[in-house]
């Protein structure tokens, strides 16, 4: 009997187009008119100075524990952009960017973070799904929503988003399986950010990359250099226009890093050195994206003033928006709200209600952290 | 009329829903080819296709977060869970997905899905295979949670809980699924959930169970009858949550006296909130404390047990007789 090799072996390719010192692969370079490139990099600045903004907030108490984006600019809009408005975005808990660019108003995400269930209500014509926290749990609902589509033949592809954690959930594998069975339109997008709260990769995985993953389930992985946001843009296009063509799913490795803190509840100085941060600090995806525009006189001056504005305005009316009428929680239990829970509704109305929070009213008390997912408590 | 067992009434419901409705397909392990490992979906996949009656890949969790991503788009899936022992690989996706998408995206969303399982003893099988783990189901916000007590209450609960706009657990006893045959009529009929039925009237007493208990608790009725010359009314839950609290009410009012069977485990089951609404509703006509029939607090006995772990018509009628004699 033998013991061969079979055939065909697997390649998992590593796609990077422009690097950290400016280089560009012309050949590789995507053909991107200048109002996207522009569009771009609006996206990603403004989820830069968002994220910087919601940190403040978080710090006053204005808003509640929050995931930052930090670094991660180029693997979420990257690959974000290349969805039209009718295809359908999947996303974890640290996708600020992306979503924006998604049509969430920079408002009700503060409304989220802030504690308001209203703030994760999408618009009707909105093609997303709310925020889903529970790790890797909303990859199955981005395989049903492509098997629903397919289904009932519409030209529609699902981009879902996780981290590097959750290709340790067994929800990332089923899913990843299932899409493979089924040969659904759907790209999975997995922001390697490195660490999972205090765990790096190499005690996450023991495989030499995450794309290759892609690879058991009969899936094309690629890994792309994250903060590179040609080359997301490239791989991501490449499996958006492959799964429309109904050649099935692809998983994409954006290799990235969280440049912050895990959430505003975390001090990642307890779990890894300074000298780490820094040098991925060198790979910035905004600096690198920022001499490549300049070099094609695509760069617009005051960009980060007219964002800053935009974010200004966002606060305000995130802070004009209605208190939460404690008896609104029963509205959306049900279609038809059960005698019982009519009932518990009277009672609640029956009660002198406290008064009820106004967005981004800061606690009286200085806001102890809230952690996350187990993670210890830990006070800055 | 025809006659029917429980597994051609609910075949017959599921493929008038489907011929009703292109929305509703059915997922799950080896529901397609094989018609499910029961039958219920025997012969559907030859009507409707592999795309409406999909035979999935071997994963719980899987089978339940794709049908949200489904529901989510506007289609309703009915996934079958094999057997109600394993939906704790899927619990995730039902508590943290079916429940709550509606409340997380403030009514944008709604997850229009059924979820049946194979539920209880009486078949001498294997661990995970015999369970009655309801109380996990009945006690999350968001899910409706239904177990019909024969052919007829299935079918019509099956439809009714297919078009519902809401994510509904339906249990199905092993024990009823070959148990009977009961006249269904040939046209489709839904029963509302969350509507208690009186399986039989009396003045005595009230017994209260549901799925396969009802026949237990009808037979501990006629004991009853036949030996101490006592009148008890049977109630038939049909759905446990939302409970129909009006209608235990209503009947203890009349009784004064309850006795609630059940074949989940007694602490924190059912019996404790049936016992609790009846004391919120009919505390000044109770005659006797409420008391519970049911399994005892140990994990699965093996079947060799089983009978003397599952509520029986003795033991009912113990129960019953102490109540009387409060």
């Amino acid at each position: 009997m033998p013991r061969i090799v079979l055939e065909p072996r697997f390649p998992v390719e590593y796609l990077s187009i422009l690097d950290s010192d400016g280089n560009l692969d012309t050949a590789l370079e995507p053909k991107l008119a200048a109002d996207d490139l522009r569009s771009l990099y609006r996206a990603m600045v403004l989820g830069r100075r968002l994220d910087e903004r919601m940190v403040r907030l978080q710090r006053q108490g204005r808003i509640g524990t929050f995931a930052p984006i930090k670094g991660q600019e180029a693997s979420q809009m990257g690959s974000a952009f290349t969805l039209r408005r009718t295809d359908w975005m999947v996303p974890s808990f640290r996708e600020t960017a992306a979503m924006i660019w998604r049509g969430w108003p920079i408002e009700k995400l503060l409304l989220f973070f802030a504690g308001h269930l209203e703030g994760g209500q999408p618009g009707r014509d909105q093609h997303d799904l709310p925020i889903t926290i529970p790790v890797a749990t909303q990859l199955p609902h981005a395989v049903g929503l492509a098997y629903a589509a397919q289904y009932r033949g519409d030209d529609v592809v699902v981009m879902a988003y996780f981290g590097d954690g959750a290709t340790s959930e067994g929800d990332f594998h089923e899913a990843m399986n299932f899409a493979g069975v089924w040969h659904v339109p759907v790209v999975f997008v997995c922001q390697n950010n490195q660490w999972a709260i205090s765990v790096p990769l190499k005690k996450q995985t023991h495989s030499r990359t995450i794309a290759q993953k892609a690879l058991a389930y009969g899936l094309p992985g690629i890994q792309v250099d994250g903060n590179d946001v040609l080359a997301v843009y490239a791989a991501a296009h490449e499996a958006v226009d492959r799964a429309r063509a109904g050649d099935g799913p692809t998983l994409i490795e954006c290799v990235t890093y969280r440049l912050g803190v895990h959430t505003t509840a975390d001090d990642p100085t307890k779990y890894r050195a300074d000298e780490e941060v820094a040098m991925w600090e060198q790979k910035d995806p905004l600096t690198r994206f920022r001499t490549y525009l300049e070099k094609r006189n695509l760069f617009e001056a005051g960009l980060e003033q007219q964002v800053d504005e935009d974010i200004a305005e966002a606060v305000r009316r995130f802070e004009s928006a209605p208190p939460a009428d404690p008896l609104t929680m029963f509205d959306h239990v049900y279609a038809e709200l059960p005698p019982d829970l009519k009932a518990q509704r009277a009672e609640m109305a029956a009660q002198a209600p406290a008064a009820p929070a106004r967005p981004g009213e800061p606690r009286e008390t200085p806001p102890g952290a809230t952690p996350m997912r187990g993670q210890r408590l830990t006070r800055r | 009329m025809p006659k029917l067992n429980m597994v051609k009434a609910l075949n017959l419901g599921l493929f008038q829903e489907m011929e009703r409705d292109r929305d509703v397909l059915i997922l799950g392990e080896d529901v397609g080819v094989d018609g499910g490992v029961f039958r219920v979906t025997d012969d559907l996949q030859r009507k409707f296709g592999s795309q409406r009656v999909i035979d999935s890949p071997l994963a719980e969790a899987a089978i339940i977060g794709t049908a949200v991503g489904m529901a989510l788009y506007g289609l309703k899936p009915v996934c079958e869970i094999q057997f109600s022992g394993f939906a704790f690989q899927c619990f995730h996706q039902i508590e943290n997905h079916c429940a709550r998408y509606r409340m997380r995206s403030q009514g944008r969303f709604h997850i229009p899905m059924v979820i049946r399982m194979p539920y209880g003893g009486g078949v001498r099988a294997l661990e995970h295979h015999s369970e009655s783990e309801e109380q996990f189901y009945a006690h999350v916000p968001g899910l409706k949670m239904v177990i019909p007590s024969g052919p007829r209450t299935a079918r019509g609960l099956l439809a009714a809980a297919i078009r519902d706009p809401d994510p509904v657990i339906f249990f199905e006893a092993k024990a009823l699924y070959h148990a009977s045959k009961e006249e269904v009529p040939e046209e489709s009929e839904t029963l509302p959930i969350g509507r208690a039925q009186v399986a039989r009237e009396g003045s005595a007493l009230t017994l209260i169970a549901y799925g396969a208990m009802v026949r237990v608790a009808l037979e501990a009725a006629d004991v009853l009858r036949d030996e101490d010359g006592v009148d008890a009314e049977v109630i038939d839950l049909l759905t446990i949550s939302p409970l129909d609290r009006d209608a235990l009410v209503t009947s203890v009012k009349k009784t004064g006296r309850a006795v609630v069977v059940h074949e989940a485990a007694r602490s924190f089951g059912p019996g404790a909130e049936i016992a609790a609404s009846i004391m919120d509703g009919a505390f000044l006509s109770l005659e006797a404390p409420v008391r519970r029939v049911a399994a005892y607090d140990v994990p699965f006995v093996g079947f060799a047990r089983e009978k003397a772990n599952v509520p029986d018509v003795p033991r009912v009628v113990t129960a019953a007789r102490e109540t009387l004699a409060f």
